[in-house]
């Protein structure tokens, strides 16, 4: 049962990727990229990262998509981009040597060192520091709130500064010239 | 008084400091009074050394006064000591006592100069710069003093520096000088990498016992020999020592006739077993320099006028037959000639000073005469100082000079020939300068008005202050023979307090025919001297004979002027080919590395070119040979 | 088929998932000239990242990886909020620019 779980999300985070970067059209791009941040919801799951899997549906999906897209039709950029043209002609054999090397390379490590990382396959029902057999939920509110509560604070702060930043970045200044 | 030895120096260093501060408020005469006393000074501390190494036994004669560790750098250890030893104490007591004798003839010469106090500032430096000279327990402090005397003798030089000539003087002398003191350093440098220390303890032990070998000991030699030329005036770079007569007569006295000539002398005594472990022509070169100068100096001298040129000349003479003394291995014989010389000379300057004041600032010869009358006890010290550097017995000189000759003769006879030549043109251009100031008519009246006369122009005799050191210096002319006599062992007191510190270098020459002879030769000296004299009282005084006195000898053998011509021309320009080399090749070298710097920033910048995606994809390759290489490092596998 | 169902997928094949996916955005950042599909592809590598995270804190039993994707979620909004100002400030000036377009930094 998990096998076809995974078969199906992985087919769904894999057409949506290569939806992303060969769709001309940016619309399709994004639409093409919802469905790859709900095949990585769904695998989520079947890691039993609930919480994850709700705060990507929520988050990603829901708002981060939605952004671009209201982006895309303020600027008026959904006219599709020429892909078959490209100016470097260098680009596209370099893009190729990076993809094949970095999935070639990281693939052949995680390989090799399947043994040497520790744990089989544990499950995260097993007791961990937090306490036994608590749901996901829990857990993490325990370790965000326990450990990493400083880093909580932090990226807090990160968000205001980053809404504050670029509100500052794209008002229109009254008199005409704004200040991009 | 030996561990107070570092007061000899310090006296004069302290009359320095004090005229330094206070010079001004001082006036004359205390600055005057104030130095001569701190030179006098030393000179009883000096003295009270001299009889505390006298109580010693022979072997012991060798006090080592450390002052403070100087330069502990690594494997060199130089520290500021002093050295006394019979060779040190001798010269710091000529030094001391003639200072303090010209300290006193300067406060009367110096009567009414506006720069009173700086001229004895000035001679307290030298004293003491010369003290640490003949002190130095090491090359270090020794070259110290060498540096020291060559900046004084500078400053004095050009003492009344309005004057252009003087000036010039004291630039040329200090240049000269510098020629010297690169074969000094080279010198040292080479000591210490064949010894491993500067002292002269360890010098000579290590020349002594062979530990240097007969090629660095000849370099050593040889580049010392250099810095004594242009200290002590020797062919070719004597020429500072005639212009320096520009400064006061007392400078002229003191530096330049009893003391910091005599540096040269004393450093290659110094060394003497430096010396004598080099190869056998080294020695021989110093010999043949020394009695080459002495000549050339000499032929000059009969054709002069200035009076104290005459004396400037007779002085790089007289240096000459103290490195014929070195060379022929009679170092004893140097430093008797240098004691001797040392009291006829500053007699003779001195004696020079209150006729040239006498005659309003008049220093040519041919404008004086018949001076005696008119100045008795000058003319009577002056023909003293004039009798022993004739050479005639029984004055000092005689003494001195004959036993330079029997050395001489023993290494060989041609320099024995060439001395005795000099000796001759010695006894006859001084005969011919006393005969011309003292003697003869008075032609100093047809040339009185050029001097702006008032009144009566009458040369006179000088206020007693002056006249002390003169008689003092005369006296110690006519006995300091005595210090060493040929006649018998007994008599020769230099030798025995000198032999330990010149015995491995010392000349043996009892075997030699001219030690079997020494009688005879004394005869031929004697009779060399007279003969000079006869000759020259011939030509000036009785006009029987014609005056030789050819314009190229007045001229110094057009070397001054051959020396100009060459710097002017070819010097000139190879100085501006170096220039050149160093604008074109060395600074087009930077300025070259400069442009291959900017040409290489031309060519790199054409990867920048602001695109982001060109810029992404060089970090993605980045990273690809980043995993590439961890892999190949065995990280992952 | 039954073989194929009793296969379970383990934590190694999610990593290498992850892999390939990263591998996808890493070529779509250099391939389109479009900002702001440029910016998708970089949205891509980060999921690939977070899916790695949880994978290992699978495996591993630890919590800490899950916290850590919280965290990269936070930041990967924030970030994208920013970046979009950004584009949107430069588009404004110039209509129809592409990422080729901005050559403010040739040197």
């Amino acid at each position: 049962m998990e096998l076809v779980v995974f078969v199906l999300a992985a087919a769904m985070v894999l057409v949506g990727a290569l939806g992303v970067i060969l769709r001309s059209n940016p619309v399709h791009a994004a639409l093409s990229l919802v469905l790859t941040l709900f095949g990585i919801a769904v695998m989520f799951v079947a890691q039993e990262a609930h919480f994850l899997a709700a705060v990507q549906v929520i988050v990603y999906a829901g708002a981060i998509v939605v952004l671009f897209l209201f982006v895309i039709m303020l600027l008026g950029v959904d006219r599709s981009e020429d892909i078959r043209i490209e100016p470097f002609k260098v680009q596209r054999p370099l893009a190729a040597i990076v993809g094949l090397g970095v999935i070639g390379l990281v693939a052949a490590s995680i390989v090799a060192s399947r043994d040497a990382i520790g744990g089989g396959s544990g499950s995260l029902d097993t007791p961990t520091s937090t306490g036994n057999g608590d749901s996901n939920i829990r857990q993490i509110a325990e370790s965000v709130f326990g450990d990493y509560v400083v880093a909580f604070e932090v990226t807090s702060i990160l968000l205001v500064v980053a809404v504050v930043g670029t509100v500052m970045l794209t008002r229109r200044v009254k008199s005409g010239k704004d200040k991009s | 008084m030996l561990d107070v030895i570092w007061l000899v120096p310090a006296l004069p260093l302290a009359g320095f400091l004090l005229i330094l501060l206070f010079g001004r408020r001082l006036g004359e005469p205390k600055a005057g009074i104030l130095a001569a006393s701190m030179v006098g000074g030393a000179f009883l501390v000096t003295v009270g050394a001299f009889f505390d190494l006298l109580s010693k036994s022979t072997e012991e004669r060798h006090h080592v006064e450390t002052v403070f560790s100087w330069m502990p750098i690594g494997s060199l250890k130089v520290d500021l000591a002093f050295l006394a030893d019979p060779l040190s104490i001798t010269m710091a007591l000529f030094v001391t006592g003639i200072g303090t004798l010209i300290h006193l003839y300067a406060i009367g010469y110096m009567h009414g100069d506006p720069k009173f106090s700086k001229f004895f500032l000035y001679l307290n430096l030298f004293v003491f710069s010369m003290l640490m000279l003949v002190l130095g327990e090491n090359l270090l402090v020794t070259f110290l003093g060498w540096e020291g005397v060559g900046t004084c003798s500078y400053f004095l030089i050009s003492f009344w520096h309005t004057r252009e000539s003087a000036a010039t003087a004291g630039k040329k002398a200090f240049v000269t000088n510098r020629v010297g003191d690169w074969g000094v350093m080279m010198g040292m440098f080479l000591a210490f990498g064949a010894a491993g220390t500067l002292s002269y303890e360890g010098i000579n032990h290590a020349a002594e016992s062979g530990a240097i070998s007969g090629v660095t000991a000849t370099a050593i030699a040889l580049m010392l020999f250099v810095g004594a030329c242009g200290k002590s005036a020797q062919l070719p770079l004597y020429v500072w020592l005639p212009d320096a007569m520009e400064g006061p007569t007392p400078v002229s006295a003191l530096i330049h006739a009893a003391t910091m000539v005599t540096a040269g002398v004393f450093l290659m005594t110094r060394v003497n077993p430096v010396l004598a472990v080099a190869y056998d022509w080294a020695p021989t070169i110093i010999a043949i320099v020394g009695v080459a100068t002495a000549l050339f100096a000499a032929t000059i001298a009969v054709a002069q006028n200035d009076i104290k040129k005459v004396l400037a000349y007779s002085t790089v003479s007289q240096l000459g037959f103290m490195f014929l003394a070195v060379g022929s291995g009679a170092y004893i014989a140097a430093i008797f000639h240098m004691v001797t010389h040392a009291f006829f000379k500053a007699l003779l300057f001195l004696g020079s000073g209150p006729v040239i004041h006498g005659m309003h600032h008049e220093q040519d010869m041919r404008k004086m005469g018949a001076l005696r009358v008119l100045m008795p006890i000058t003319a009577f010290t002056f023909i003293i100082g004039w009798l022993a550097i004739a050479g005639v017995p029984p004055f000092a000189g005689f003494w001195s000079k004959d036993e330079i000759l029997l050395y001489a003769f023993a290494k060989s006879p041609i320099l024995y020939a060439v001395g005795m030549l000099t000796a001759l043109l010695t006894a006859y251009y001084m005969t011919r300068q006393v005969i011309m100031v003292f003697f003869g008519e008075a032609r100093w009246n047809d040339h009185s008005e050029e001097h702006g006369a008032h009144g009566d122009f009458k040369p006179h005799e000088s206020p007693a202050i002056m006249l002390l050191p003169l008689v003092v210096l005369a006296g110690l002319s006519v006995v300091g023979g005595a210090l060493q006599l040929p006649f018998t062992k007994d008599l020769h007191f230099l030798e025995k307090w000198l032999e330990p510190v010149v015995e491995f270098g010392e000349a043996d020459i009892h075997e030699s025919w001219a030690y079997q002879n020494k009688y005879v030769l004394l005869g031929v000296a004697v009779i060399v001297a007279l003969a000079g004299i006869a000759a020259s009282i011939a030509v000036y005084a009785k006009k029987k004979l014609p005056a030789v006195e050819p314009a190229l000898l007045a001229n110094g053998w057009q070397y001054d002027s051959s020396i100009a011509r060459f710097m002017g021309g070819p010097g000139r320009r190879a100085f501006e080919g170096v220039a050149w080399a160093d604008r074109t090749i060395v600074d087009g070298a930077v300025n070259g590395v400069g442009q291959v710097v900017g040409a290489t920033g031309q060519i790199a910048r054409r990867a920048q070119t602001g695109a982001v995606r060109a810029y992404a994809a060089a970090i993605g390759l980045a990273v690809v040979g980043l995993l590439v290489w961890f892999f190949l490092r065995g990280v992952v596998l | 088929m039954s073989l194929l169902a009793t296969a379970s997928p383990t934590s190694t094949w999610y990593l290498l998932l992850a892999a390939v996916l990263f591998g996808i955005g890493a070529v779509g950042v250099l391939v389109r000239r479009n900002p702001l599909v440029m910016f998708m592809c970089i949205e891509l590598m980060l999921n690939a990242v977070n899916l790695s995270f949880v994978a290992l804190a699978k495996r591993l039993g630890d919590i800490g990886g899950q916290t850590t994707v919280f965290f990269v979620m936070v930041v990967a909004a924030a970030e994208v909020v920013v970046g979009l100002g950004i584009i949107v400030s430069i588009m404004r000036k110039r209509p129809g620019a592409t990422a080729d377009d901005i050559t403010a930094l040739k040197g």
